[in-house]
């Protein structure tokens, strides 16, 4: 069998390998038919935009096409030496277009994201436009003098780019210069990277959180009689039958200043009348209803590997000698390992983008990315912004896929 | 090997009884003791109490009542980690994330045993079952047969004086079954160690057993040899449930000579052997075995009561044939017969009369 190198032919003379291809190939294809409507739902409303939403991240054609004689000659411009006569002569040309079509308020908002403060100079010059003569550079200066600031062109110059990196540098505190060259954001400006770090922290906290809550309750729910373990699944899917804003909302009453738990402490004397506990908006009230809403994504994969467990294995390792301590540790847990591993990556990815229970009870310092990119999609208007924010978020959660598949295989875990 | 039955029991049983509801028992009264190197085994049908017995044996189920002492020592308060037991489970329980060397180092790792010493214990359990060059291997990528052997050196590696079997050949097919069987008693009796086996195969428990014990509803019918067992059962259970056996129902009506007289139902008078019937008119089941019932005369006593029966199939079955006849209304009686040259075979529908010797029919509770 191992020593022939002619390929076995079927009984009509075609190769075997071929023949079984083609045998396969019908049930393949129905098999595919039935997976057909799926993959077009996904394709179409949740691939194709949510790649086009990303694109933005790096791809900004505004200026390019609104300004486009202005870009052809920015293109030849060094950013260094003195804006020319020429440059101004095409700017005062788009401005005259732009001002005409109504799209000047674009323009303006463009390059106001790069250099702050430009968005009057551009909407003011572009409605006298019209009747700027030659020289033009001298007649933009004595409209308004911040033409003659360099960096006003060097800002220009920046937003004319259609493919930039200008987003994604700022999506983690870095700055593009008009030179092409990227320097880190000025230290007051600097709040992604700390806000990137909060979330892998949050989100790493709730993780561990919800091992160390979910395990014993798994491991009770595993191995009591059916009919009990039935009734206390319930209680761990009850959750999820709640809205998450109601159960978000509940931790707000519970925990409060004047909350049901605030109150406790008080009574007990663990806490004085006019100094109560913060334990909503701010991170520990982030971590609080976190921890409680993602613990069923914890449980329920422990629990079915758990559930799969055969006693005699604990058993026969007691008969062996070992305490149960031993038991546990060498036998048990490394068979429930893979679902440890699927119920923390459940956790983890989940919580790296929650967004409505840190949006309530999160306030200052319990904020997560997810709120940024919000902020940035609804009240900046900066989509640009918000989407390299999503790819780097994307980025790293393929990569944290990758760590764990080098750690525990992704092969190694079990949802069930 | 010469068995001590009757002082300083290995094993002892001391009035166990065990309850899971508290409202009915599953081990009722267990009295019993196990002689060191005997090989034992509990044998009953599923619920009739023989796995709790193992489990109270090993540790992980208590007692309801009384006692179980191991070496003379009460083990009832010692957790089963400290009681020094070997045991191979129905499934085998060999750990799925370790070699099958991991397998068998980690009782010896627990007693922290020396490096050397563990490797040289591995090896020399490995060879034991001849699976020397298995040791990288993990276990799912073993046959069950090869498991099996695996989870019988883990049990034996750390060199227990007791070790206990739930089922372990179940799993496995007929012609496997059949050697680790014979592999299993050939260990046991090279090491000299006690051997407690559970199984519901009576096939099983006569070949391997020195003695076996009949559970039914938690109670042992009765413990023997296994050719005491089979040729002399002490109650209907035992009669039924060790191999095969034809039963006929009547009434005692004499016992004189050590012979008992029984009127069967349909009027037949025949002799049988008085096993736990001792007054007159009292209602009996008579057993035999089926290759003890004889259809030639010549080779029964003279005088012997002999039955009609009708032959209602005969059965091919290579080394034997298999005959059922209609005897004194049941028509399930069978008899077998070696096919040896002289064997007169018989047809289906032919009348023929049969016999017995008096001590191969045992006249049994009702």
């Amino acid at each position: 069998m191992s020593d022939t190198t002619i390929p076995l032919i079927a009984a009509d003379g075609t190769p075997l390998k071929r023949k079984l291809a083609q045998s396969l190939m019908r049930s393949r294809a129905r098999a595919f038919g039935l997976a057909l409507p799926l993959l077009a739902f996904i394709l179409v409303l949740f691939v194709y935009p949510i790649a086009n939403f990303l694109t933005q991240a790096f791809y900004d054609a505004r200026f390019a096409t609104l300004m486009p004689g202005t870009t052809e000659v920015l293109k030849d411009w060094d950013a260094v030496s003195a804006p020319t006569e020429e440059m101004a002569a095409a700017l005062v040309a788009d401005l005259v277009v732009s001002k005409k079509e109504k799209t000047i308020g674009k323009v303006a908002t463009r390059v106001n994201r790069e250099m702050s403060g430009t968005r009057s100079l551009f909407t003011k010059t572009a409605r006298s436009a019209k009747k700027l003569e030659a020289p033009y550079m001298e007649a933009l200066i004595k409209k308004d003098k911040d033409w003659s600031d360099i960096e006003v062109w060097q800002a220009m110059k920046t937003a004319s780019r259609v493919y930039t990196p200008a987003y994604l540098a700022a999506a983690v505190d870095l700055k593009m210069l008009a030179d092409g060259s990227i320097v880190r954001q000025d230290e007051d400006r600097r709040i992604h990277v700390i806000l990137f770090w909060r979330t892998l922290e949050i989100s790493f906290l709730v993780t561990i959180f919800c091992f160390i809550l979910g395990y014993p309750v798994a491991y009770m729910l595993s191995t009591l009689p059916a009919r009990k373990s039935n009734l206390l699944l319930i209680l761990v899917l009850l959750p999820f039958w709640t809205s998450l804003l109601v159960r978000t909302t509940a931790w707000i009453a519970m925990l409060q200043a004047q909350g049901v738990l605030n109150d406790l402490f008080v009574v007990f004397g663990l806490a004085s009348d006019d100094d109560r506990f913060s334990l909503i908006y701010n991170k520990t009230g982030t971590l609080i209803a976190m921890t409680h809403i993602l613990l069923p994504f914890m449980i329920l994969p422990l629990y079915s590997v758990m559930k799969t467990i055969p006693p005699s294995y604990v058993r026969a390792a007691k008969s062996m000698g070992a305490t149960n301590w031993t038991a546990f540790w060498r036998v048990y847990f490394p068979q429930s390992v893979p679902g440890i591993g699927a119920g923390a990556l459940l956790v983890f990815i989940l919580a790296i983008g929650y967004y409505i229970t840190p949006a309530l009870v999160g306030g200052q310092d319990g904020q997560m990315i997810s709120n940024f990119i919000d902020f940035h999609m609804r009240k900046s208007l900066n989509w640009n912004l918000a989407a390299a924010m999503g790819l780097v978020m994307l980025v790293f959660v393929l990569f944290m896929f990758w760590i764990y598949d080098r750690i525990v295989g992704i092969d190694n875990m079990k949802l069930g | 090997m010469a068995l001590d039955y009757t002082n300083n029991a290995f094993v002892r049983f001391d009035r166990v009884q065990k309850s899971y509801d508290g409202e009915s028992l599953v081990v009722k009264d267990l009295n019993l003791d196990i002689p060191k190197g005997e090989f034992l085994t509990m044998l009953g049908p599923s619920g009739s109490g023989k796995t709790t017995c193992l489990m109270m044996l090993a540790g992980f189920e208590t007692a309801t009542h009384g006692e179980i002492l191991l070496d003379g020592v009460s083990i009832n308060n010692i957790p089963p980690h400290k009681r020094g037991i070997g045991m191979v489970f129905q499934n085998y329980a060999l750990f799925p994330h370790m070699t099958v060397a991991e397998n068998l180092l980690f009782p010896l790792e627990v007693r922290n045993m020396g490096k050397s010493e563990r490797e040289a214990k591995v090896k020399r359990a490995l060879d034991m079952v001849e699976m020397g060059d298995f040791g990288g291997r993990r276990p799912a990528q073993l046959s069950g047969g090869q498991q099996q052997r695996i989870a019988l050196a883990r049990a034996l590696v750390f060199e227990p004086e007791l070790v206990l079997m739930d089922e372990p050949l179940g799993a496995l097919d007929k012609q496997l079954r059949e050697k680790m069987q014979f592999e299993i008693t050939r260990l046991a009796h090279n090491l000299g160690i006690t051997v407690v086996y559970v199984t519901h195969d009576q096939t099983e428990a006569l070949t391997m057993s020195d003695r076996v014990a009949v559970f039914n509803d938690g109670v042992i019918q009765q413990i023997d040899a296994p050719d005491v067992l089979y040729e002399q059962p002490k109650n209907s259970f035992v009669a039924q449930f060790i191999g095969e056996n034809n039963t006929l129902e009547g009434v005692l009506e004499d016992i004189k000579d050590g012979v008992a007289l029984v009127k069967l139902d349909n009027g037949d008078v025949i002799d049988a052997k008085p096993v736990n019937v001792s007054a007159k008119g009292d209602r009996t089941r008579v057993s035999i075995r089926p290759e003890r019932v004889e259809f030639r005369k010549d080779r029964l006593k003279k005088g012997a009561h002999l039955l009609n029966a009708e032959v209602l199939e005969v059965i091919y079955m290579g080394d034997i044939l298999r005959t059922r006849l209609n005897v004194a209304g049941n028509s399930e009686f069978i008899v077998k017969t070696r096919n040896a040259p002289d064997q007169t075979r018989l047809n289906a529908g032919e009348i023929i009369e049969i016999g017995w010797q008096p001590e191969d029919c045992r006249a049994l509770d009702a």
